[in-house]
């Protein structure tokens, strides 16, 4: 049974009913939440579990076998306004690691939905570019190849990018995977600061389920089912862990 | 040296040569980075059948190659989308495919044998006035729709899945590639040849990428290369006697080469 703390802001991310099955295995069953617009929220659970599934159906991705998600209120399918959502995909730190590209090439990129067709950089994007450089600590590694960087500054620049969109929420996939814990640590400060300063929802994934509990403020944890949605230390107990989760997700923690 | 002007045959093959040289490496760069670098043969070869049905049918045979390469390229893209065959395997089964029939054709057609060698090594004594026209036309259009949509493209190509989640249509810009792909490489058939195409759209490309700059950089580098390239090659080829193509091409590997041993190497 859900875990759900009252609900004061307007929604900004709905997700009603969903149900999503691939080649006949169910992922996700009957998972039903809202995201309140300035919320910080961890999505944790197993692997296997549907959480890069659920990151892909809220960006519309992928489609649902049923179930809808509402973006501000409209369906993601009729969303026009996609570039509010900044994605930061879990594959940064492999696949693209070979792409020649600059850190500055990459964050401009991150215009490239909210210009539209045709139009050219101008003067404002590269204020809002250089902005997301400087708030995501990247303008010193501007003009190196994105393959010189490591797994943390290039998470960054892919922060960054998403930040150049100016996006009202955040969405990030496994972001602390192939990062050291000096720079875990930063990361969780500057996401804290995202959300807190610059007013972001911020919603990102991981497995890792101590260090998510201890940063977020709200949590959602996902196994097929939703099997819990609340502040985290509502249910961080011992006794409480046993009782919501059941074995799988202790297997979770103990492999830490 | 200004004497090689005085043959209408070689302002044709310089002004086509040029075209080419601005085109091939543009799209090479999006294909390169997307490691799809044997595309340009696949379609190359693709682009042969396309002249041999041009021939047989007795319509200009570039005509036929752009219609055959470009249908052939989409049909690749849209295989690979339904990822119902990988990625190599689509190539192969084009290259080895197209060149059969395009066999099959030549031996049924008889008698353009002598111009098969042009087409398959490159000849530029034999650019004509209308390809000319079709080589000018269709490069201009291809080198507006890299400007056009070059955010867009640089973006797909980065990272499929981000373009998508942020509203980008990633089939359209990919077909787009496919689609410019096609036309620069039939384009490219009478200067360099079926067979060394490949070799103009990619490896002023890797030249390029051994200097380790950013996209843009390595994109004009590459087109730097590739022109310098072609303007001697066909410099050489017409006082030396020597095949266009292969003359070219061999320019472009020596470039390739010492880029490789006086680039940058990779910091870690």
């Amino acid at each position: 049974m859900p875990v759900t703390i009252p609900e004061k802001e307007k929604p900004c991310i709905e997700i009603k009913d969903l149900n999503f099955s691939y080649n006949n295995n169910v992922v996700l069953e009957n998972i039903s939440f809202t995201v309140k617009t300035g919320e910080y929220l961890g999505v944790i659970g197993p692997n296997g579990g549907g959480k890069t599934t659920l990151i892909k159906i809220i960006l519309g991705l992928l489609q649902p076998q049923s179930g809808t998600v509402k973006i501000f209120g409209t369906d993601i399918n009729a969303f026009a306004e996609k570039a509010l959502i900044g994605y930061v995909p879990q594959r940064v730190s492999q696949d693209i690691a070979q792409f020649p590209a600059t850190v500055e090439e990459v964050v401009q990129s991150g215009r490239t939905a909210r210009l539209g067709i045709f139009k050219q950089y101008g003067p404002p994007d590269a204020l809002m570019i250089d902005n997301a450089m400087s708030i995501a600590d990247v303008t010193h590694i501007r003009s190196k190849r994105i393959d010189e960087l490591s797994g943390g500054e290039r998470q960054r620049v892919f922060i960054a990018r998403a930040l150049a969109g100016e996006p009202k929420i955040l969405i990030l996939d496994e972001p602390s995977v192939g990062v050291d814990i000096t720079a875990q640590e930063r990361f969780y400060a500057f996401m804290e600061k995202l959300n807190h300063e610059y007013g972001l929802t911020i919603l990102f994934v991981s497995h890792d389920i101590d260090v998510v509990a201890h940063e977020v403020k709200c949590l959602l944890c996902l196994n097929k089912h939703l099997v819990c949605h609340g502040a985290p230390r509502e249910f961080m107990t011992e006794a409480y862990l046993e009782k919501l989760y059941g074995k799988k997700i202790k297997f979770v923690i103990h492999g830490h | 040296m200004l004497e090689i002007f005085q043959y209408d045959f070689m302002i044709r093959a310089f002004i086509a040569g040029i075209a080419v040289a601005i085109i091939a490496p543009l799209i090479g760069t999006f294909l390169v980075v997307r490691r799809y670098s044997l595309m340009a043969d696949t379609l190359a070869h693709v682009a042969l059948l396309g002249v041999a049905i041009g021939f047989l049918l007795h319509i200009h045979p570039l005509l036929t190659a752009v219609i055959t390469s470009v249908g052939a390229g989409l049909g690749m893209e849209k295989l690979r989308k339904h990822k119902k065959l990988s990625g190599d395997s689509i190539l192969a089964l084009f290259l080895s495919g197209s060149l059969a029939i395009a066999v099959v054709l030549i031996s049924v057609s008889r008698g353009f044998t002598v111009n098969l060698f042009s087409f398959l090594f490159g000849s530029i004594a034999t650019v004509s006035v209308s390809d000319l026209y079709f080589i000018v036309a269709l490069g201009l259009i291809s080198v507006l729709t890299i400007l056009g949509f070059y955010k867009e493209l640089f973006l797909v190509s980065l990272d499929d899945e981000i373009a998508k989640a942020n509203g980008i249509h990633t089939d359209v810009f990919n077909g787009i590639i496919v689609v410019l792909a096609a036309l620069s490489v039939s384009l490219a058939i009478k200067i360099v040849g079926a067979l060394l195409i490949g070799a103009l759209m990619v490896i002023p490309v890797i030249a390029a990428l051994q200097w380790r700059r950013g996209f843009l950089q390595t994109m004009l580098m590459a087109l730097a290369i590739s022109l310098t390239s072609v303007i001697s090659g066909l410099i050489v080829s017409y006082f030396f006697g020597w095949a266009s193509g292969g003359t070219i091409v061999i320019i472009t590997i020596s470039i390739f080469l010492c880029s490789l041993l006086f680039g940058k190497t990779k910091k870690t």
